[in-house]
């Protein structure tokens, strides 16, 4: 996975609350079983004429070119909401985005960011507001600066917001880290477990029986 | 003495293999489901990285989502590349060992109305799906929860999954539910209360005499919706409904091993004077028939209500509704029963019962998809297929159908549908579509009067 540790980027408004998957990358735009060729689909009932087709709408805002290359998303409350298709943080990813900054995020969608080389960053409504706002009026000269290690957002006039993130989270963001090789190396706990469990709940085991 | 603890703590401790740094827990995970919607991308991912599944009995896949609900169904779907879905996922189940229930399979069905059915998840086990209605299962005291595909892909190649404990919630249901009240309603209302996302990382405990009082279809309906709760998951505590539910059942353990696992479960309830950090209550005799007016389930009101004055523009505008209108009365062209929240046997009955001796109105497009193809045998062997069929309901083979639009079948642009699925997000009927959620009594009210109706007019 590719680590992110900064980023400076234009960013999109886009400040609705409860933006759910759907909205994200509908099912119609999962054409295949890969995690590729998606970013067409990104948000494909806005983003194009009457929702299907590829014409663009003009009005969405993905779609105005001062917004072009934006690598960061500006998001309102629950963002991420509905179904658990992991297909979305990959649209977002292909299309060329690396961090969501919303009021809240849905857990599924929120850990998937996190597998994904997404940074998901939760900032208060007040602060999305103003980083909205002033990247409204001017994306290309008011790009948005990331830095994941000490959870900080700026902007270039020098105000500068704070994110928690949990240290896990930020450890395999910045190190492009696979958990599944993580977990393997704890085969011996694993197995553990495993001998203890067998004989407490034997019916688990569908294997044995 | 040891502390009190929840039943969800229960299960935890049970299956928390080590802690990791960063305050994330290894937990061991019992049992995996995947569909051909989200699960062949795990099992592409885990081949292509050289890697195989840890435990394939303890793995499972069912074609759901994409399969076609017409008769005589294939591998052919109206969606375009969806064959590919449905041959690339029974090559990969194929080759990983796993156990698929495939498209013409007599156990097929919808992941979560199958995996209780056939007695896969059990009470105390872990149990996750890529699938975000994979809290439906919780209802028999499993800890079940959706995950994303490359979590899945974590799980089948470790049998383990990394996880941040949820917040624990209970929300409680005193009283009793009126007549033509539903655990549908139930959840529906719970939800335009607290809204969407007011179980927000949560594993929600359902309790209270109203849900011990359930049946497990009841519970199963009641838990689905805590999706749209926004919680990890939801628990309803084993009892003895739970127990005789799962006697016998395919999976369920075995000969001696039962008597063992019933004891087991027997102690899977929250300790009296456990602390859970939120705790709801909610009053079971209140509830009316809940019916949605917008693009969130918490857009939802009272049959007999009218639509706010806080609703917002976007969502009156996609539906095509204003404030102060009633809900009942409101014209439809479409009527669906179907999905995991609402396919069961006692649903269709309970439908059924209200459309017996009668006609859906002229001009509306009315489907009945049983949640599994066992679903359909039971009720064709009670000739509900003929009630359904003699009231102007499409019968279907199982499967998600139009609970959601993968690009294929759909509703007239612009339709009007009332529906017993879970989800009226914008277009997640099709493209356009106005989705309206209500039980499936509501559903068959609404399709023979023609648009929104009270269930309760229409009772026996
Ligand atoms: S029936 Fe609908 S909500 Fe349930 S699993 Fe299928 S698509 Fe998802």
């Amino acid at each position: 996975m590719r680590p992110l540790t900064t980023v400076t980027a234009v960013a999109v408004p886009l400040l609705r609350d409860n933006i759910d998957t759907d909205a994200i990358i509908p099912s119609r735009e999962m054409r295949t079983t890969g995690r590729s060729g998606l970013a067409d689909g990104l948000f494909a009932g806005w983003r194009y004429q009457g929702g299907e087709g590829r014409q663009p709408n003009p009005e969405f805002v993905l779609n105005q070119p001062r917004f072009a290359g934006a690598q960061i998303l500006l998001a309102g409350q629950n963002f991420g909401c509905g179904s658990s298709r992991e297909h979305a943080v990959w649209a977002l990813a292909e299309f060329g985005f690396r961090a969501v900054l919303a009021q809240s995020f849905a857990p599924i969608f929120y850990r998937n960011c996190i597998r994904n080389g997404m940074l998901p960053a939760v900032l208060g409504g007040a602060a999305l507001a103003q980083i909205a706002a002033t990247v409204e009026a001017n994306p290309v000269s008011e790009q948005i600066s990331i830095e994941v290690a000490s959870g900080t957002i700026s902007l270039p006039d020098g105000r500068q917001w704070h994110f928690e993130l949990e240290a896990a989270a930020k450890t395999m963001l910045m190190e492009g880290l696979d958990e599944i090789d993580l977990t393997l190396k704890l085969r011996s706990a694993i197995e553990a477990f495993a001998t203890r469990d067998r004989v407490e709940r034997p019916w688990i085991y569908l294997e044995d029986l | 003495m040891t502390p009190p603890r929840t039943l969800f703590a229960k299960i935890w401790e049970r299956h928390r293999i080590t802690d990791l740094p960063g305050g994330m827990t290894l937990m061991a995970i019992d049992r995996i489901f995947l569909h051909e919607r989200t699960g062949a991308v795990a099992l592409r991912g885990l081949q292509a990285a050289g890697r195989g599944v840890a435990d394939p009995a303890r793995a499972f896949c069912v074609m759901d989502h994409i399969v076609d609900t017409r008769p005589g169904r294939g591998d052919q779907t109206l969606m375009p590349g969806g064959q590919a879905f449905i041959t690339d996922t029974r090559a990969a189940a194929q080759s990983t060992g796993i156990t698929l229930f495939d498209v013409t399979d007599p156990d097929q069905g919808i992941v979560h109305v199958i995996s209780p059915e056939l007695g896969i998840v059990l009470p105390g086990a872990t149990l996750i799906a890529p699938d975000s209605h994979t809290c439906t299962q919780g209802a028999l005291g499993a800890f079940a929860w959706g995950i994303g595909s490359s979590e899945a892909e974590h799980a089948l190649a470790t049998g383990t999954l990394r996880v941040s404990q949820p917040r624990t919630m209970r929300v409680s249901f005193s009283g009793r539910l009126g007549a033509g009240v539903t655990p549908k309603d139930m959840a529906i209302a719970l939800i335009a209360r607290h809204g969407a996302a007011g179980g927000t990382g949560c594993a929600v405990e359902f309790a209270g005499d109203a849900v011990a009082s359930l049946d497990m279809e009841g519970r199963m309906t009641l838990c689905n919706m805590a999706a749209e709760f926004g919680a990890m998951s939801a628990l309803i505590a084993p009892d003895v409904t739970t127990i005789e539910y799962l006697k016998g059942r395919r999976y369920a353990p075995p000969g001696l091993l039962w008597g063992r696992a019933v004891k087991h479960w027997r102690s899977l309830v929250s300790d009296p004077g456990a602390t859970f950090e939120i705790e709801i209550a909610m009053d079971a005799g209140a509830i009316e028939p809940m019916v949605s007016w917008g693009t969130s389930p918490e857009h939802s009101v009272g049959i007999g209500e009218s639509i706010p004055a806080s609703a917002g523009e976007r969502a009156l505008t996609y539906m095509g509704v204003h404030k102060g209108r009633a809900l009942r009365g409101l014209p439809i062209n479409a009527a669906f029963i179907g999905s995991c929240t609402n396919s069961r046997l006692s649903d269709l009955r309970r439908a059924a019962a209200l459309l017996v001796g009668r006609r859906i109105a002229p001009g509306i497009t009315a489907l009945c998809v049983p949640g599994s193809t066992a679903v359909k045998r039971a009720a064709e062997a009670e000739g509900l297929d003929k009630v359904f069929t003699a009231a102007g309901f499409e019968w279907r083979e199982s499967g998600c159908s139009m609970c959601f639009f993968a690009g294929g079948e759909r509703f007239p642009a612009g339709a009007r549908v009332i529906s017993s699925t879970n989800r009226n997000f914008e277009g997640r009927q099709g493209p356009g579509i106005r989705t309206h959620i209500a039980s499936p009594e509501t559903v068959a009210a609404s399709a023979i009067a023609g648009a929104i109706a009270d269930p309760r007019e229409f009772v026996r």
